[in-house]
């Protein structure tokens, strides 16, 4: 038994270490699979479904798909790329996203990917909903309008800063996040300098008083797509 | 809260162990206690589990028979399914709201009733049918409803609304409901001589091993709807490593349209129990779990009394029928009103006191299933096979129904047709044969599989009911002509809205986007583009959500998209001039004039 797992992503071949999934292994070769749930040093959460590929003809998520000896793996297809710009579609539609007056505009990988995918404008009627502002912390607030429900806060908050600040509440439509406490987020053990608040993909959770720090036009990916530098990073595969 | 109860809350934590994993059962009970679990009691409950607040209220907002907000004493269900609907459910609920002079979702000042709307509560083919806290009425009517509410208000126990019981064991009085079997033909497999014991005791003279190779060699297939192969589920939870192994079964009955289970576990229940003893012995459990929907919350007490006779016989418990080393014991989970837990890995979620999330996979249960450990879970019909196939020889059942689908099929008929009720009937029998034994006239559409399985019309009416033709965990509704099959679509998107549990994507808001499109060609808004909208979300739905009920719940739409397209294309038309069709300007800036506290528009 080799310890080392060679399937293929669109026809190029790629190995992956035992345990791996197939995100992760995509991500060493130097091939970007979109997401926005997942993050480097989470457990896999499988939520947003924007890494959805073609397993031996099968939709899988790329994220909790553990990578298997001589696995098929679709990415970069036309029917693919439709499906998660619809997913993305969706998310803008779902929450209230602003992004001319959103301070993470930039930093932003929901806005980012939305680029990347050459979105202008969704197809979905937006749906407006009604959502919470918890200006509460002194340092830290939450703006559920921007948030995608990825959970990203909920596992870093449980897993890295070992405190359990925020969790879902409520099904379906009515799933939103809320924090360990009565009421406010400013009544929980949450600190400025959790692990949780730099995990918002979006501008969900947010530091105050630093929005304008780094000026628009030197932000993350004002200048390079989402998902360069996992393509850049990667030493050119034989 | 006082300090009184907050020692009840504590007590009741206690009772169940302190134990995180019954936080299903500690939720319940405080819910039965007080009305709600209020904020105070989350706290209370968080600090005894040692878990953190918010895991709690995470759990409570999940389920639909737990609340936040104070309940009435007396909480009114209405079913508000489709085949309720279709057999007067909206006047009964009107009736209800006006004599309590509440709307839907409200509770009476007083604080005696709150009226709720809820989904398909297993009886169809008794419909209209309400739930009065855990008392099921049944075909209840307008002037019987507001005659009832009279009645709680003078003696507010809802047992006393019994009036006559249902037959077969609905009439015992561990049961006492109003319920009726309407067993319309029992087959060879279950509803007919099933003889006590007599499949245990084989299995226990043989190796778990030859015990797996009879159900392997029977071909039986899940009969929740998906079809996997029973045998070979069992053969990779008994090879899966790890010390404990769990035997789960779903009696989440929650498809619309589907209540065979609950006649099984209202006539079957020693088989049930038996079919999960074979399967402990099979694959080497000691722990069984009946995961009960909270509709069927009324089958407890039997339930629970057969299970300790059976106990006192040595059916259950250690070395179950003098087979030494052989322990094994059942209890049961009550949920707490959410379809999606019909799903395995939701199913697990919830016995482990979790939010009602499907689970990523792989592991699959047969790996790492409840408590991290290898767990089969079936179906309840799926176990109640198990007994005759060790009985009667796997060639026996094997011989039966169709070539890729041995055996027999409950089907669960409802809708227009004379005899609704339960039909054991051989796998591979033909639509039109089917419709003929329930007394259905005129179908002009029949609802195949509950809201996610298929809607087919007379053209196919040939198609048989198997796995490789059309598959069916059981619900099978029929529609007569007069019927608007895109409002029935509707219902179904409701409920898929209603009861998806949000937490992926496509499934939570593509189901929204698909039904307010839907809504607007309903209300004759729509285009013909709309068509090939509902088209391609439906198809984004179906392939990038999480679960299977993510999957199947654009199946409505999707469906008879392409069987009933006409019924699409008669309401569609284009904008004459290029205009949106739905596009209501005072409406589009109704928020912006309140907001500015001027009209800006005047039409």
């Amino acid at each position: 038994m080799s310890d080392t797992i060679t399937f293929t992503i669109d026809d190029k071949e790629v190995t992956a270490k035992p345990g791996q999934t197939i995100l992760q292994a995509a991500d060493e070769a130097g091939i970007y699979i979109p997401r926005l749930c997942n993050k480097e040093g989470l457990a896999a959460y499988g939520a947003c479904r924007v890494c959805t590929v073609m397993v031996n003809g099968r939709p899988q998520a790329a994220c909790t798909q553990p990578a298997a000896e001589g696995m098929i793996v679709e990415n970069d297809t036309e029917q693919l790329t439709a499906i998660r710009r619809n997913i993305i579609e969706m998310l803008f539609v779902e929450g209230n996203h602003f992004c001319m007056f959103c301070e993470k505009s930039g930093n932003c990988e929901l806005q980012a990917l939305a680029y990347r995918f050459g979105i202008t404008a969704p197809k979905y009627p937006y749906l407006w909903p009604k959502r919470e502002l918890d200006m509460s912390h002194p340092d830290i607030f939450i703006d559920r309008n921007r948030c995608i429900l990825c959970g990203r806060c909920v596992r870093t908050s449980r897993d890295l800063d070992g405190k359990g600040v925020f969790e879902f509440v409520g099904r379906g439509p009515d799933k939103r996040i809320a924090v360990n406490a009565q009421a406010n987020l400013g009544d929980t053990e949450a600190d400025v300098k959790d692990k949780a608040v730099e995990a918002c993909p979006v501008g969900a959770l947010l530091v105050k008083r630093v929005g304008y720090a780094v000026p628009v036009g030197q932000r993350k990916f004002d200048h390079k797509p989402i998902g360069s530098d996992i393509e850049e990073a990667a030493a050119p595969q034989k | 809260m006082s300090e009184t109860t907050e020692a009840t809350v504590r007590k009741i934590c206690e009772d169940f162990g302190n134990d995180r994993m019954r936080l299903m059962d500690i939720a319940r009970a405080v819910q039965a206690e007080f009305g709600c679990v209020c904020g105070e009691a989350m706290d209370a409950i968080a600090k005894a589990l040692k878990v953190h607040r918010v895991e709690v209220e995470g759990v409570v907002t999940f389920y639909a028979f737990l609340s936040e907000e104070p309940k009435g004493k007396i909480v009114i269900r209405v079913c508000n399914d489709i085949i309720d609907v279709m057999k007067g459910s909206e006047q009964v609920a009107e009736a209800l709201k006006d004599e309590l002079g509440v709307a839907m979702g409200e509770t009476t000042d007083d604080g005696l009733f709150t009226l709720e709307e809820t989904p398909c509560m297993g009886m169809c083919d008794q419909a209209p049918a309400i739930l009065v806290n855990d008392v099921v009425v049944t075909y209840v009517g307008p002037d019987q409803a507001r005659e009832m509410v009279r009645k709680l208000k003078a003696d507010p126990d809802p047992t006393k609304l019994i009036g006559r019981v249902g037959d077969g064991n609905n009439a015992d009085e561990r049961i006492n409901a109003m319920v009726h079997n309407n067993i319309r033909k029992a087959g060879e497999v279950i509803l007919d001589g099933y003889a006590d014991g007599e499949g245990l005791k084989k299995a226990l003279a043989m190796t778990p091993a030859e015990v797996i190779r009879d159900v392997k060699t029977a071909r039986l297939r899940g009969r929740g709807g998906a079809g996997f192969p029973t045998g070979m589920k069992w053969e990779f939870t008994r090879a899966a490593g790890g010390k404990k192994r769990y035997v789960l079964c779903n009696a989440d009955e929650g498809e619309p349209g589907t209540f065979k289970d609950r006649v099984l576990l209202t006539e079957r229940a020693d088989m049930l129990f038996e079919g999960m003893t074979i399967a402990g012995y099979a694959i080497g459990a000691e722990e069984g779990i009946v995961y009960l929907r909270a509709e069927y919350m009324y089958l407890l007490k039997f339930l629970d009394d057969i299970l300790a006779k059976r106990r006192e016989k040595n059916l259950l418990g250690e070395n179950v029928c003098g087979k030494q080393g052989f322990n094994f014991d059942i209890r049961i989970q009550i949920g707490a009103g959410a379809y999606v837990c019909g799903e395995e890995t939701a199913l697990i979620s919830s016995c482990e006191g979790l939010r009602g999330d499907p689970k990523n996979r792989p592991p699959f249960p047969a790996q790492k299933g409840f408590q991290e450990s290898p767990t089969v879970v079936n179906n309840v019909e799926t176990f109640c096979c198990v007994p005759r196939i060790l009985e009667k020889g796997p060639g026996w059942f094997a011989q039966m129904g169709s070539q890729g689908s041995p055996g027999t099929k409950l089907l669960s008929i409802s809708g227009d047709c004379h005899k609704p009720g339960v039909f054991e009937v051989p796998f591979g029998i033909s639509v039109k044969e089917m419709l003929k034994l329930c007394g259905a006239e005129e179908p002009a559409a029949v609802q195949i599989g509950g809201a996610s399985g298929q809607m087919i019309g007379p053209d196919e009416f040939e198609r048989t009911i198997c796995y490789d033709d059309l598959p069916t965990g059981g619900s099978v509704m029929v529609f007569g002509p007069q019927r608007n099959i895109l409002k029935v679509v509707d219902r179904f998107m409701d409920f898929f809205i209603e009861e998806s549990c949000g937490y992926c994507t496509p499934c939570r808001v593509g189901n929204v986007l698909l039904k307010e499109r839907l809504d607007r060609i309903i209300e004759g808004k729509g285009e013909p583009s709309d068509l090939e909208y509902l088209k391609d979300l439906g198809e984004t739905v179906k392939i990038s959500s999480r679960c299977g009920l993510g999957q199947t719940s654009p199946n409505p739409i999707l469906t008879t998209l392409e069987k009933f397209r006409s019924k699409y294309e008669e309401l569609v038309q284009e904008a004459p001039d290029g205009t949106q069709r739905n596009f209501d300007l005072a409406d589009a800036v109704s928020d912006a004039q309140t907001i500015a506290g001027r009209q800006s528009v005047h039409l």
